[in-house]
């Protein structure tokens, strides 16, 4: 139940609270809009670039990746909440992050560094 | 309005404490699905940093068109729901049922366009193995593969989205949620956000390789 009903508040106070709710209640909207516009447009910069040679084929992964990883970061950050969140799970998530890292590490290295005689095609 | 402390399960003091319990299992298990989709990604970079120009041949029979299309239905559908969250915060339930039907809506429209991609590419003889399209790299057919698997696991988890977010609608519109008890519709659209996270890797890698040259 809300603290400020209206049988125990002043009607001004209840009025400044009601509109003090709606100006917060707008504010969350408008920030989750602009975000979404932010999606929005990183898809269309990442479609444009994938269009455009910057001379070697890293560049042109590197760009198309770090959009994703703002978008990614939007998502998980705004609309998933990630950054009012507690320190547990920004815990959990680093853990997983280094894990992720490693993996592409092993995987890569060994790639990277056949032992001899291995053959590909 | 539901009763608060119906929905408090005995293990918890109160609900505050079960809401931060939730939301750390579903973190937790979105950890153990980043790792279970890192699997796949690390093939697609492994096999990618292997076989470039047979990745971006083969990249070139995506269908960019549906690939964004599906960008843009997902994109929007994760603003839904986060407001379906917002309102269910704000005690506006009629709101919140009404948004989650709206992002259960783009979920089928994404299934149905990646139905339709699914039909024109099997057609194109995309599928990998003895009647792969000929005139491609060998190589390419390894693309191909990672493409129905990865894409694959994706709708699985958009269907199985779906499938959860129609359930979280209709206890919305049994009244199920208030301002004080929200938790299901909480923890069910970061599972959907996360659904969307992956999309927006799988995306730039499987759609827009080298479409320059």
């Amino acid at each position: 139940m809300d603290a400020h009903s209206p049988t125990s508040s002043a009607p001004a106070t209840v009025a400044a609270h009601a509109h003090a709710h709606d100006d917060h209640f707008a504010s969350h909207i408008r920030r989750y809009l602009l975000v979404f516009y932010a999606l929005i447009f990183g898809t269309v910069i990442t479609v444009a670039a994938s269009y455009i040679p910057f001379g070697d084929r890293a560049v042109n992964i590197g760009v198309a990746l770090f959009i994703a990883c703002g978008k990614a970061s939007l998502v998980a950050g705004y609309f998933m909440h990630l950054v009012s969140e507690r320190k547990m799970i920004y815990g959990i998530m680093i853990f997983t992050v280094i894990f992720f890292i490693g993996l592409m590490f092993l995987t890569l290295a060994s790639f990277m560094n056949p032992p001899a005689n291995t053959t590909t095609h | 309005m539901p009763n608060a402390s119906s929905a408090l399960a005995e293990q918890f003091d109160d609900l505050p404490q079960q809401q931060e319990s939730s939301v750390l299992g579903m973190w937790t298990f979105l950890a153990t699905e980043i790792l279970f989709f890192g699997g796949m990604f690390m093939s697609y970079i492994a096999y990618r940093s292997a076989y470039p120009q047979a990745f971006a041949e083969a990249s070139r029979h995506t269908i960019v068109l549906y690939g964004t299309i599906n960008t843009a239905i997902l994109l929007t559908s994760s603003l839904t729901v986060a407001l379906a969250v917002h309102a269910v915060q704000e005690g506006r339930s009629k709101a919140c049922f009404w948004l989650l039907v709206l992002t259960v809506l783009f979920g089928c429209c994404f299934l149905v366009v990646k139905g339709l991609e699914y039909h024109d590419d099997l057609n194109e003889q995309l599928w990998p193995g003895p009647h792969f399209k000929s005139g491609l790299p060998p190589q390419s057919q390894i693309f191909w593969f990672l493409y129905w698997a990865m894409t694959g696991l994706h709708a699985l988890h958009v269907t199985i989205g779906v499938g959860l977010l129609s359930v979280i609608a209709w206890m919305a519109q049994k009244g199920k949620f208030s301002a004080a008890y929200y938790n299901p519709v909480d923890v069910s659209a970061l599972y959907w956000h996360f659904v969307d996270i992956v999309w927006i890797f799988l995306y730039p890698l499987l759609y827009l390789i080298n479409r320059y040259s």
